[in-house]
């Protein structure tokens, strides 16, 4: 740990988390700087940086400012939300498997979009759908999982239950639908980047700005939290009220992410346990859960779209893919 | 006296522990409470520690009610070693220890040279400043309690209470943590723990609560409360008391079974 002072200041830094933040930085601009640069037409990079700046060639301009750059941009803040809010539910829950898309707030937002789609509903109106159901799931597992403040297990074994009950309504809505909104459902619950514009990108700058200092605020009780609630207490910490704040933060998070890409599984649960394991940080750790969310989902969209092209996969497919070799890779390693 | 409570109604849910109790620690005092399982030892020991809400009566921490004083500034003053807490993943003795200072850390004041030093002398203290860099979870019970103890140590309050502070250790390791705890009371601090053992319990304590069924059945200095009816009428437990060759506290030698059967 290194300390840096100023006065009454302190800030105190590990070298290898500021180290592997910096690494996953660069690997996220390198990444959107191949995905911003290749594809049907190449953009060679000073082209894209004139683009940025508007003023690139004209054709530049219209590829990588109107097409691949909203989606990029897209992808890295999605990615970003999913980790910090898989972050907090494994912080609260003190599990990996406490994730949003475990313990059913993913899956919330599912149905709230797949019943969208199937009434006809515009983009946005899926879109608000998604982020109502997932917020209506979270108010919903709390409730059924209160009893004297939320336990992180009764939270998982009563999200499980009700993911469960909600996949199965899912399904019930696929097979009822006429098959044009039974593809787009289906294509719309994997997942997917494709198509993204700035107007999908916005909202979840919006929502990050206002929730980031949120969580920079309770990373620190968040941590104390993870020794008990009476050790929490002990300290100091009004143990409750922060993890209902908590609670709150990871839901809008998790919710404005599916509404602006879909449910895409697996980030949420294997971005703090990357981040984790890559910075050797004891417990979770927030701001490279973050940086992680974000490498992976651009990584695996960059991987769906190139890997089998002229074939465009939905990004969820090759989320679960690469998070999930991965992190096995990193388990096998750790056994040893 | 700095910590007492009053007119305490105690209860989980609705199963009520202990009505009207009143409890008072004397100041300096190595406060050690005793009492059959499910007496309300530990109960008491929370409520003080406000980790629970008495449904009446209040905890005052010099002479106020508990839960009106801010929580951080409560935590600089009364310090908690819960009965089990969860040892994060991967964490160091040095990181574990650390987080004793949240109290006295702000988001901007992250680590003071003050944080240092009280870290450096609570692993001082608890003999575990060679484990510094270790990870926890690689620690044997004994030391691991220790390493718990230290970051209650480097919390720097005067007062200290202990949830049963020598579970799940064998025999060397508890007179290992308690001996640690009678210098912390020398040291000038007031302790209160829960322990099971009455025995450990007469020679620790300088000043001994008895309870059973939620109420205080005795208390005051071991030598001058604990006798064979006592421990009689507490633990239904037929006893005799010599003094202990070590410490010439009481000792409790329970009654065989065998003589138990023959008649009177």
């Amino acid at each position: 740990m290194t300390v840096l002072r100023l006065r009454d200041w302190s800030l105190r830094l590990s070298p290898r988390g500021l180290a592997v933040g910096a690494a996953i930085t660069a690997l996220g601009v390198a990444l959107s700087l191949v995905a911003l640069s290749t594809g049907e037409f190449t953009v060679p990079v000073p082209d894209i940086v004139a683009a940025l700046f508007g003023d690139g060639p004209p054709a530049a301009e219209l590829i990588v400012s109107r097409l691949r750059a909203p989606r990029v941009v897209t992808g890295l803040l999605v990615g970003a939300a999913f980790g910090l809010s898989g972050a907090i539910f494994q912080s609260l829950t003190r599990n990996p498997l406490g994730s949003p898309d475990f313990i059913g707030f993913t899956a919330g937002a599912s149905t709230g979009g797949i019943a969208a789609v199937i009434l006809g509903g515009s983009a946005w109106q899926i879109s608000g759908a998604s982020l109502a159901g997932c917020v209506a799931c979270a108010l919903l597992v709390y409730a059924l999982a209160f009893r004297r403040g939320v336990q992180g297990y009764r939270l998982i074994l009563v999200g499980i239950g009700v993911n469960a009950l909600l996949v199965s309504a899912d399904w019930y809505m696929l097979t009822r639908a006429n098959i044009n909104d039974a593809a787009t459902a289906g294509s719309w619950i994997t997942g997917s980047l494709s198509g993204r514009g700035w107007d999908h990108a916005i909202p979840v700058a919006v929502a990050l700005a206002v929730l980031l200092p949120l969580c920079a605020w309770l990373s620190r009780p968040l941590r104390m939290m993870e020794m008990g609630d009476d050790a929490a207490k002990a300290v100091g910490i009004h143990v409750e009220p922060v993890r209902a704040a908590a609670i709150a933060v990871g839901v809008l998070l998790c919710g404005v992410a599916t509404a602006a890409a879909g449910p895409v599984i697996f980030v949420a649960m294997a971005a703090p346990q990357l981040a984790r394991r890559l910075a050797r940080s004891p417990g979770v750790t927030l701001t490279a859960s973050a940086l992680t969310g974000a490498v992976l989902l651009v990584g695996a969209d960059l991987a769906a779209q190139r890997v089998f092209a002229p074939i465009q996969l939905p990004v969820g497919i090759m989320t679960a893919a690469i998070g999930g070799t991965y992190l096995v890779f990193l388990l096998r390693r750790e056994r040893r | 006296m700095r910590l007492h409570g009053t007119g305490l109604t105690l209860s989980y849910d609705k199963r009520v522990v202990a009505t009207d109790l009143d409890v008072t620690i004397p100041d300096g005092s190595f406060t050690v409470i005793i009492g059959p399982n499910a007496c309300g030892k530990s109960t008491t020991l929370r409520a003080l520690a406000r980790m629970l809400k008495p449904r009446a009566g209040a905890v005052h921490l010099d002479g106020a009610v508990i839960t009106s004083l801010p929580s951080k500034e409560v935590a600089r003053r009364l310090g908690l070693l819960p009965q089990s807490s969860i040892v994060p993943d991967g964490i160091t003795v040095a990181d574990l220890v650390g987080r004793g200072r949240y109290p006295h850390q702000r988001m901007m004041r992250q680590w003071s040279r003050e944080d240092e030093v009280a870290v450096a002398s609570a692993m001082d203290a608890t003999d575990v400043s060679d484990l510094a860099d270790r990870c926890v979870d690689e620690l044997s019970g004994g030391q691991r309690q220790r390493v718990w103890l230290a970051m209650a140590l480097a919390q720097e309050t005067p007062i200290l209470l202990l949830d049963e502070p020598t579970t799940f250790l064998d025999i060397a390791h508890q007179i290992e943590v308690l001996d640690l705890c009678a210098d912390l009371h020398e040291q000038g601090r007031t302790l209160v723990a829960v322990l099971h053992d009455l025995n450990q319990a007469c020679r620790y304590a300088t000043h001994l609560i008895v309870m059973r069924d939620g109420r205080i059945v005795a208390e005051g200095a071991p030598a001058t409360i604990v006798t064979a009816a006592l421990v009689r009428e507490v633990f239904d437990l037929r006893c005799e008391i010599i003094e202990d060759p070590q410490s010439g506290t009481p000792l409790i030698v329970p009654e065989t079974r065998r003589r138990a059967r023959t008649p009177a």
